[in-house]
């Protein structure tokens, strides 16, 4: 606790620390293959239009379920097959990133910025207001999740914009109780109390003293509220209720393969491992950023590491008598 | 006070490593103590010395990232490490030793009644049913001083206070009747006036039950009260061991010297308490030699090398210039001049 | 203990009133439930009456008090697909969803402690690894997902087992194993990290101290002692699973729980078999908050009565 309260004067060190940082994101594998791979899929989200060998919308009657390249009658024009209207499975990976990472970055950023209000608002202030916004929290909490968003969706009609909205108002939740959680546990630290004591300004308390203390974890709850958000948007889409064609969601794609699954497997497979990869190389990054963020934490890592164990061996595992 | 007759416990040459992201730490090293029936041996040092770490080791209650990694600790003669040993410990831990933690507060499982967890260690070593360990728990918790025994029994440990708490870990610790007790800083984290009762309850039951203990503190003054012997431990190392008349009256090891200089004596005669200057040594990658000699005053090239155990007068005293007076000015003077 | 109860039915009341405000305020402000499950090809006075049937000519507040009293009295409305009310269908369809719920993730419960536990018993091991990167990988799998493989591996090539709806005991294995899954995954990963920091607590220590064999300290006290957090995040994914999970393991599957019946009433237009279901489920879940309350009171003393 004591070592994440401290705000330290940063400005000059800065640089020496990032290049630690990078040199450490190397040395932890997964980690760094996780971030890798992120950072591919971001820049094949990006550059979909320019990287994606077709228009994902475009149907060719004449190449339809055609299989990957590396089967029978598969071939280079289509190098991950094509599905029943012809379109080229690759070409749908590719901008199917779009609307996840869209959705997701988004919902992640509005959700938190609700969040992060609300419980600055309910730590800072405490008394009545926060009862009552912690009262709001608890009881949306306890709101039956996918089912409410399923009957929200169908109600204002789905779309991509719907789906960010909805997402959004029902996932703000977690931050605000963090954020809060955070705040009554700074308040109470000596050094904020005396700065209130001596008559510090409220605003100057949470940008000097509050706001620094939520940057770590609220950077690795994003990280990983957004696999959460990526996993909800798949879901609801594959139900038919999120992203609508002619747009293109690895959710919406499984789901319009799910018909072919007895005669052309890579129809659901693709799409399906893109949400995987995604959603699996966050995590390890997540995990990585966790780890690292946290001193205990990283000092743990290591006393269970096989390092660790090398470093330290037991007298009777070296001793003759065994 | 030392008997004639064989020691319960013998430390011989003890080493125990942590694995850290900054490298291996040796918390002790060549570590040998001996405790006899019935004597009381005080382990003091400052915090990080590896007063803590020794108790464990004998205790075997070291686990990764740490290990023992050399020496031996042997209960009546024989080992409590290796494949072989740590069957046979298993049957002394608890039973012939047994120990008290600094801090009562965490010690207890917050989820278990005071009574079920007293009475574990006798259904388990003792071959007890529940209703005998349970009545014997009873009786434990009369013996420690506390009121009510009959209630304690269903309480959980957040019902009691500090000094409840740290009586019941006494209880638990008597229960097999051992003849070792490890007290490790015991009355660390209570207030003034229940130390004292603790210290008071742990000699009466040492009368009583003719109970050996090693008792861990910082407090000189505890040790002058109720130790037979003492050991001073300095970054991971005894640096002297002895009687307790000898080494109050006498202290060979410059640090030992420093430490009581730095400690108000009963009597209140100094006039100033003086400390000693610098910090201990990093435990990571220790330089060979004494270490003790960044802060020694009466340092000399021969310290550079691990200086061996000299007898001064009855105590033996890790220093090469064991017994030379390391404080006074004559001493300073003596340094300048490359004594 | 009372008085603890009273407290844990009004947080749920309250929670209910939520649940009845959103979804009115959403149906009604935001949506308009007659061109919702009115056909387009309805004519005006078709759609007039039918306002009227259902209230909509009254003012909001009006209606909010009426929808509030047919809440109360279980009246969600007759399902325009079903042509029944409501309600019959949900208690209709409850009981299979919960059949595939209770053997799913009794399933994950079943094998998530002695997995998490053989995990943290060296930390860092083979075996630890091994179990951490496969729960890494199963949360990162969308169920749906996950349910079409086993159908193209087990049905389709293997042709093992059904690929879907129901009737034989047969039927309920793929489903369940696929909405066993990630809760199964998160399950594991929490018994294996509150294991590691129970056994460094220093009331193990006292116990190590007392010479007990270590799996007695396993399983009379750090098991224990970890089953409040577990419960929680065992009620928790029994909730999620209720209110998400379901609904999309039903459809790939077909099983015609709770889960399946919602996604066809939206598809449907039929806002009143929906409405019921949403509520029917908030319901479940205040209860399920409610007994998990009083549970975790019974497990740990120190837990306040209010």
């Amino acid at each position: 606790m004591a070592d994440r309260l401290s705000s330290k004067p940063q400005t000059p060190k800065r640089l020496a620390i990032l290049g630690g940082l990078v040199s450490e994101l190397w040395h932890d594998k997964a980690g760094f293959i996780g971030f890798l791979v992120i950072a591919l899929i971001t820049a094949m989200a990006l550059l979909a239009p320019w990287i994606a060998p077709y228009d994902p919308a475009a149907q060719n009657v004449m190449a339809r379920l055609q299989p990957p390249v590396w089967l029978a009658n598969g071939d280079w024009n289509h190098i991950l097959g094509t599905d029943n209207l012809g379109r080229d499975v690759l070409s749908r990976v590719i901008w199917g990133a779009r609307s996840t990472l869209l959705i997701g970055a988004s919902v992640v950023l509005i959700a938190g910025t609700i969040g992060v209000i609300v419980g600055l608002v309910a730590g800072y202030a405490g008394g009545r207001v926060d009862g009552v916004l912690m009262r709001i929290v608890d009881i949306q909490v306890s709101f039956p999740g996918i089912l409410m968003i399923l009957l929200i969706v169908s109600v204002l009609g789905p779309s991509t914009l719907t789906m960010i909205i909805v997402l959004s108002i029902t996932n703000w939740m977690i931050y605000a109780r963090q954020v809060r959680s955070i705040v009554m546990s700074v308040r109470q630290v000596p050094y904020v109390e005396a700065a209130s004591v001596m008559g510090c300004r409220p605003r100057r308390i949470i940008f000097r003293h509050i706001l620094p203390n939520l940057v770590t974890p609220l950077l690795t709850l994003g990280i990983l509220e957004f696999t959460n958000i990526v996993l909800a948007e798949a879901a609801v889409s594959f139900l038919g209720l999120g992203v609508q064609p002619p747009a293109t969601s690895w959710g919406l794609d499984v789901a319009s393969g799910r018909d072919y699954i007895f005669i052309a497997w890579w129809l659901i497979t693709f799409p399906g491992l893109g949400i995987v990869l995604t959603v699996l190389s966050i995590n390890l990054f997540a995990n990585w950023v966790r780890v690292t963020t946290d001193p205990q934490e990283r000092e743990k890592r290591f006393a269970y590491s096989r390092a660790a164990r090398r470093m330290v061996r037991p007298a009777e595992d070296r001793a003759v008598v065994r | 006070m030392s008997a004639q007759t064989a020691p319960l416990l013998e430390v011989d040459g003890l080493r125990v490593d942590f694995a850290s992201r900054a490298g291996l730490v040796q918390a002790i090293n060549e570590v040998s103590l001996v405790v006899h029936k019935g004597e009381t041996l005080g382990l003091v040092g400052e915090s990080g010395s590896g007063k803590s770490v020794s108790a464990q080791a004998v205790m075997g209650l070291i686990s990764p990232p740490g290990a023992i990694t050399g020496g031996d600790v042997r209960w009546c003669g024989t080992s409590l490490l290796g494949r072989k040993g740590e069957r046979y410990a298993r049957s002394v831990r608890g039973k012939n030793i047994a120990m008290i933690f600094q801090d009562p507060m965490t010690s207890l499982n917050p989820l278990m009644t005071v009574g079920d967890q007293i009475g574990e260690a006798m259904r388990y070593h003792l071959g007890f049913t529940h209703v005998q360990a349970r009545r014997r728990a009873e009786e434990l918790l009369g013996a420690v001083g506390l009121s009510a025994p009959a209630r304690r029994l269903d309480q959980y440990p957040h019902e009691l206070s500090g000094g409840m708490r740290q009586r019941v870990m006494i209880a638990m610790a008597i229960s097999c009747e051992p003849e070792l007790l490890i007290a490790d800083e015991p009355t660390t984290a209570l207030d003034v006036t229940i130390q004292a009762q603790i210290l008071e309850l742990l000699a009466r039951l040492q009368k009583e039950l003719g109970l050996a203990i090693i008792l861990i503190t910082h407090d000189l003054g505890v040790v002058a009260g109720i130790c037979n012997r003492v050991a001073v431990m300095y970054a991971g190392r005894i640096v002297e061991t002895g009687d307790v008349d000898t080494i109050f009256e006498d202290p060979g090891h410059p640090y030992t010297q420093g430490l009581l200089r730095s400690t108000p004596s009963l009597e209140g005669t100094e006039d100033t308490l003086m400390s000693i200057d610098g910090i201990p040594p990093r435990l990571i990658d220790p330089q060979p030699g004494c270490p003790f000699l960044p802060r020694c005053p009466i340092g000399v090239d021969a310290c550079r090398q691990a200086p061996p155990a000299e007898a001064w007068k009855g105590s033996a005293v890790r220093c090469w210039k064991a017994g030379a007076d390391a404080w006074s000015m004559g001493a300073t003077r003596a340094q300048e001049a490359g004594l | 203990m009372g008085s603890f109860i009273v407290c844990r039915l009004w947080h749920g009341l309250l929670v209910v009133l939520g649940v009845s405000f959103t979804v009115f305020a959403v149906t009604r402000l935001f949506g308009d439930p007659v061109s919702l499950m009115l056909p387009l090809s309805a004519s005006a006075e078709q759609r007039m009456a039918f306002a009227q049937e259902i209230g909509l000519d009254q003012p909001l507040f009006v209606q909010f008090i009426r929808f509030l009293g047919d809440l109360a009295t279980f009246d969600f409305g007759e399902s325009l697909w079903q042509r029944r009310p409501a309600i019959e269908v949900v208690f209709e369809r409850l009981p299979l969803t919960l059949m595939l719920i209770g053997t799913g993730l009794g399933f994950a419960i079943l094998l998530s402690i002695p997995l998490g536990m053989i995990a943290a018993l060296r930390p860092g091991g083979f075996l630890d690894r091994f179990i951490v990167s496969a729960g890494l990988l199963g949360l990162s799998m969308p169920q749906f997902w996950v349910g079409l493989l086993l159908i193209v591996v087990f049905s389709v090539q293997l042709k093992l087992l059904p690929t879907s709806g129901m009737g034989t005991p047969l039927h309920l294995v793929l489903p369940a194993l696929t909405l066993a899954l990630t809760p199964l995954a998160r399950l594991t990963m929490l018994v294996r990290s509150s294991m590691i920091d129970e056994l460094n607590q220093h009331y193990v220590r006292t116990v190590r101290a007392k010479g007990l064999p270590f799996t007695r300290i396993l399983r009379v006290h750090t098991l224990r002692n970890i089953l409040i957090s577990y419960m929680t995040l065992a009620g928790w994914e029994l909730i999620t699973t209720l209110a998400g999970y379901t609904v999309v393991v039903e459809t790939v599957f077909a099983w015609p729980g709770l889960g399946l019946t919602a996604v066809q009433a939206i598809q449907r237009g039929d806002l009143f078999l929906m409405q019921a279901i949403v509520f029917v489920i908030a319901l479940l879940i205040v209860l399920i908050n409610i007994v998990l309350d009083i549970v975790f009171k019974m497990i740990d003393p120190r837990i306040n009565l209010n």
